[in-house]
This record gives C-alpha cells, sequence and structure tokens, in this order.
C-alpha cells in the first residue's frame, strides 16, 4: 500500500509548488480535488457515516428517535450478547468454521498449484487450469441449489454415498455432523482453481537456475518442491494468509444464509448470519441495537486478529502489509 | 534426455502417477454437476427421478422444464431487472472507480496519502449490516433500484488495482501529453485512460460478475418482487426444499426438479458462454492485483 515519492522533478509542472505558486500548482491538480471531493463525499456516505451509526450499539436505536437521539445505554447491549446462550454458540461456530477453512480450505490451492506445476504438458496444464475457475462463476444461490440438490435424499452424492460406502438416503444438509463438512468441501470446490491463480503466478517467477542446481545436488521432484519452490512462493502464501485471517469473521454470511437451516443452526449459524436474523427481526423482533452490537464487536475481534497477524508476519518473515 | 530419465528416482514416478490422479478427480468432480444440471434439465422428469442424480447422457429429451420457465413470468421480471442493475451500475461502478483510481494514482498531490489511507481503512473496518442499511434506508433508496449499485459503486479492491494499472504507464508519455497542452481531464481521456483500457475492461467484468451475481444486497434492500433481481427469483425457485411428504407430493418435487435445472441453466447461461472467451482476462486481473502484494 506504500507510495513511492518520486523526486518533484518528475512532473515539469509540479515545481512551482515548491515554489509556493499555488495558482499553477491548483491548475495542474484541480481536476483530482474534484474527484477527491466526490470520492470523500461517496466514502463518507457510505462507509464512514456507517461507521458513526454503530453508536446505536451503545443506544436503545428507535427509528423515530433516529441514530443520535435514541437513549444511551451504554454497554447494555454487549453484556446481553455475552450472557446469552447465542454467543457460545455463534461465536464457537464462527471461529470453529474458519479455522477449518484455514487447516484445509487455505492450503488446498497451493497444494493444487504444485501438482499443476509438475505438469510439463502445457496444454493439458492450461486445459485443467480453465476447467478450474470455472465454479468460481456460478453465483451462490446457484451453488447452494446445486448443493441442496445433490445432498437430497434422491441426490447425486446421497445416491453416490448411498451406493459406495452403503450410507443411508437422507438430507445431508439437516445433518448435524455432515454440515462443517459439506461446507468446507464445497467452499474448495468452488475457489480451488481460481484461488491457485496466484500462487501459479508466484511459482512461474521462481528462479529455474534454483531448479537446475537442485537437481545437480541430487534433488528429486519433492525435494525440490520443499526446498526450492516453497520458499520461492512463501512470501505470497503469507500475505494471503494475513489478508485470509483478516478477513476471517466477514465471511460466508451469503452463503450461511443460503445453506442453512434450523435444524443445523447448533453448528451452522456465526456471527454474520446472527447479526442478519436479529437485525431484521428473521426469528422475532428486530433488534438494530443488539445486532449492531454483535457486529462491532466481531468487527474489532477481526481488526485485532489482522493486526496480530501482521506484527506476526513481521516478526517472523520479511513480508507484511504494512 | 536419456540419462535425464535414467537419473528419475522411483519416488518421482509415484509422484507423476498421484498427480495425474488427483487431476482426473479434480477435473470429474468440477464438470460432472454442470453436466449432470445440463442433461438432466432436458430429460424426461421421471427418468430424473428414477436415476436420483446419476445422468451420464439425455434420458428421454424433454422440453417441459423450460416451458415452465418459460411460462414463469417472474423470473423474465427478474432478468430485465438484473439488466437494468446491470446497465446502471457498470456506469456508475466504472466512473466512480476509474474517476478515483486515476486521482490516486497521480503524484505530488498534497492530501493524496491521507485520502488513500481513509479508502484503505474501509478495508479492515466497516460500521457493519445494520447501521449500513439504516444509512441507505434514510436516503430513501431501500426498495429502489439504486440501492443496488450506489452503495456499492466502488469496491476498494478494484480500486487498488486500477490504481496500480494507472500508476504503470510510464511517466514520459504523460508528460509529452503535459507539454503538449493537455489539460489534467484530456490527459486522463486521452493518454491514461486508452493505456490502460485492457485493466479497466478487466474491472468491468469483475463488476459485471458482481451484480449478476449479487444476492445479498438484493435480500437487503429489495421489497417488492416485482424488483428482485434474477438470483433472488432464482433462490425462490431453488428453495422449495421439501422433506418428508406424501408420495404423490414426492413425485411433483422431484418432477419440480427439472424446472430448477432448467432455471439455473437459463439464469447461468449467459456466464458460461462468454466465460471460456473472458477467463483470461479474469486471471489479469488476479494477476494486476499481486503485483500489488
Amino acid at each position: 500500500m506504500r507510495n513511492r515519492k518520486r523526486d518533484v522533478s518528475d512532473a515539469p509542472t509540479a515545481s512551482p509548488a515548491r515554489r509556493r505558486d499555488w495558482r499553477a500548482y491548483f491548475a495542474r491538480t484541480w481536476f483530482i480535488y474534484l474527484i477527491f471531493l466526490i470520492v470523500l463525499i461517496w466514502y463518507g456516505i457510505f462507509r464512514y457515516a456507517p461507521m458513526y451509526g454503530v453508536q446505536i450499539a451503545f443506544r436503545r436505536y428507535t427509528p423515530s428517535a433516529g441514530i443520535w437521539n435514541s437513549r444511551w445505554v451504554g454497554l447494555k447491549n454487549f453484556e446481553r450478547f455475552f450472557t446469552s446462550a447465542y454467543f457460545t454458540r455463534v461465536f464457537r461456530n464462527t471461529i470453529v468454521m474458519n479455522l477449518l477453512n484455514l487447516i484445509f480450505a487455505f492450503p488446498a490451492p497451493i497444494v493444487f498449484a504444485l501438482m499443476l506445476n509438475e505438469i510439463r504438458h502445457s496444454a493439458v496444464k492450461r486445459s485443467i487450469q480453465t476447467i478450474s475457475y470455472l465454479p468460481h462463476f456460478i453465483s451462490m444461490v446457484v451453488l447452494t441449489g446445486i448443493m441442496h440438490d445433490f445432498l437430497n435424499d434422491t441426490g447425486t452424492i446421497t445416491t453416490l454415498l448411498n451406493r459406495v460406502f452403503g450410507l443411508p438416503r437422507k438430507v445431508w444438509l439437516n445433518d448435524v455432523n455432515a454440515y462443517r463438512t459439506i461446507y468446507i468441501l464445497s467452499d474448495i470446490w468452488k475457489d480451488l482453481g481460481w484461488s491457485a491463480i496466484i500462487y501459479l503466478a508466484a511459482l512461474s517467477n521462481v528462479d529455474t537456475d534454483l531448479y537446475d542446481a537442485a537437481e545437480i545436488d541430487g534433488c528429486g521432484s519433492i525435494r525440490k518442491i520443499i526446498y526450492v519452490t516453497l520458499p520461492g512462493i512463501a512470501p505470497t502464501i503469507i500475505i494471503l494468509l494475513i489478508l485470509r485471517i483478516g478477513s476471517m469473521l466477514s465471511l460466508g454470511v451469503e452463503k450461511t444464509l443460503l445453506l442453512y437451516n434450523p435444524n443445523t443452526w447448533e453448528v451452522s449459524d456465526i456471527i454474520s448470519s446472527f447479526v442478519y436474523r436479529r437485525g431484521f427481526g428473521i426469528d422475532g423482533r428486530a433488534d438494530y441495537s443488539f445486532s449492531t452490537a454483535v457486529d462491532l464487536f466481531n468487527a474489532v475481534v477481526n481488526l485485532c486478529l489482522l493486526t496480530l497477524a501482521n506484527i506476526v508476519a513481521r516478526r517472523f518473515s520479511e513480508t507484511s502489509l504494512w | 534426455m536419456l540419462s535425464r530419465s535414467w537419473r528419475r528416482s522411483p519416488g518421482d514416478v509415484v509422484l507423476k502417477a498421484v498427480i495425474a490422479v488427483v487431476m482426473l478427480v479434480i477435473v470429474i468432480v468440477t464438470l460432472y454437476p454442470f453436466w449432470y444440471i445440463f442433461v438432466a434439465s432436458f430429460s424426461d422428469p421421471r427418468e430424473v427421478v428414477r436415476t436420483s442424480g446419476i445422468m451420464i447422457w439425455f434420458k428421454g429429451f424433454d422440453l417441459y422444464a423450460y416451458r415452465e420457465v418459460l411460462n414463469y413470468r417472474l423470473i423474465w421480471i427478474a432478468y430485465r431487472n438484473t439488466l437494468v442493475y446491470l446497465f446502471f451500475g457498470l456506469i456508475v461502478n466504472m466512473t466512480m472507480t476509474v474517476l478515483a483510481a486515476y486521482a490516486f494514482s497521480r503524484k505530488n498531490v498534497i492530501g493524496s496519502g491521507v485520502m488513500m489511507k481513509l479508502v484503505v481503512f474501509t478495508m479492515f473496518f466497516s460500521g457493519g449490516m445494520i447501521p449500513n442499511y439504516i444509512i441507505v434506508d434514510s436516503l430513501g433508496l431501500t426498495n429502489t433500484m439504486w440501492s443496488q449499485f450506489v452503495p456499492y459503486a466502488i469496491n476498494t479492491y478494484n480500486l487498488i488495482i486500477l490504481r496500480t494499472a494507472f500508476q504503470a504507464i510510464p511517466d514520459s508519455i504523460e508528460e509529452a501529453a503535459i507539454i503538449d497542452g493537455a489539460s489534467p481531464a484530456q490527459l486522463m481521456v486521452r493518454i491514461v485512460l486508452p493505456l490502460a483500457l485492457p485493466s479497466i475492461m478487466v474491472i468491468g467484468l469483475y463488476y459485471t460478475e458482481e451484480i449478476w451475481n449479487s444476492y445479498f444486497r438484493g435480500l437487503l434492500y429489495l421489497r417488492s418482487d416485482q424488483k428482485y433481481s434474477l438470483q433472488m427469483v432464482l433462490r425462490m425457485i431453488l428453495d422449495t426444499s421439501h422433506t418428508g411428504q406424501s408420495d404423490q407430493a414426492f413425485v411433483n418435487t422431484n418432477i419440480d426438479r427439472t424446472v430448477k435445472y432448467a432455471s439455473i441453466i437459463v439464469s447461468t447461461l449467459p456466464v458460461l458462454m462468454v466465460y471460456p472467451f473472458i477467463q483470461r482476462y479474469f486471471v489479469q486481473g488476479v494477476m494486476i492485483g499481486s503485483i500489488k502484494g
């Protein structure tokens, strides 16, 4: 995110600015400031005004009183959340689902990219890659629609599991024990190829001389991967890992809302889906303030995780976000 | 060549075999759902029930499902809505994002750094679902088409990708234009935008995909089904998940299955048709983004 500072002499018209000739400076930049004004207004309304609105988490929001005039209740909404039975459920589910994603779905594209990289036949490699992007482009509604159908009691996956492993025919998405596996596997299915792109790009930048040197030293394919390839793409992995951890608690609300049902809430309900249900009163009275408090807790934990991940990355490697 | 293959250890051979098998499995698992839905949507609904999800080829060609979809008014209203949202959305998205990216790509502009920090901060912290909703609602955008793209006008990731692309244009070209007397606006329209056109197209594709596939923003802001986006109506069709009912209802549900498949095909076909031609531009976008790191 850092901007390289160029010498002022780079742009010939910039030097008047140094001579405090503001008129020349604004002749050059008025257009930029006009754009900044528009950008500022948009971000102000649609990004910063909601941040200002976060204060309803500390109030008892009523639409008639509005954000500013609703009664101040301090931390009461947070207290209600932390003491409710939902807190452990949604917090645990959010953490577990994200950890599972981190353990299984995060490395999967790396492994896939490494494997693709071993294929020397470039037409085959390209075809596999093109096919692997395909699921990324279908919408979440279609993905979950297909899942509901395939995991139905007469669905494709159910039938396969029944014929091959003799598992019972049932609606798998109602099964508390299967939900998490289904969720993670479908994550992998959708984005395996797409997420691999960035690693493949990094792989193509690894110095080929290193492979030759390793081969002379008698390394086989596997040792070459361990000693040359992996260190070569480590910075990419670390950056993506930080970003992934930073967005940990905010992922998957759309998918969860489309996939879960009350039968599986015990394992499927995450913070953001809970925020949605409570906020819009899907299961009871809409409670803006309570919902916002839960969401704010989520956002703060998120920001802490991101900062923490960044600090750790900076400590142990040369790569970090800032 | 001979010496190379001679030196291959047994480990290498096993590795090659493992990779071949894994790749084959990945290709089948990726393609089968698409193929199945395609052939099943054209098949005899009763056959689809009988084969319970396993189908390699058409079984009894039947256009029943497509007739049903064709006669379902709401899906066509939604189709039109999504096209309208896409048209206006793209104009808003592209204008805002290109302008912002251009402004942030300029050097020696006082205050630019602070502005960028303000923008980047929104990637890591947001007011959250409800405050966002309150703001959009208080602007009177709820249940209007504006709610579908004005609050989403700038995607900060896309903004950064485009800014990187603009920054990559050699200074010398821009300097030459300035010496020739180009105004700041002319510099942007005549020089920078044409040179960065491929990246701009990529961002356009990103937004197109985002709007076409969007569901949650409709769920949040649209109230009347006459304004529903394609994905919302699709969800209504796909969501009729029935469990445990009488035999007759069971059969009906399963006949409806082909209708579901047909509606998936109808709504996804445009994406799948253009996919082979545009996928490499999407890949380009990921690359531009990755340079930034």
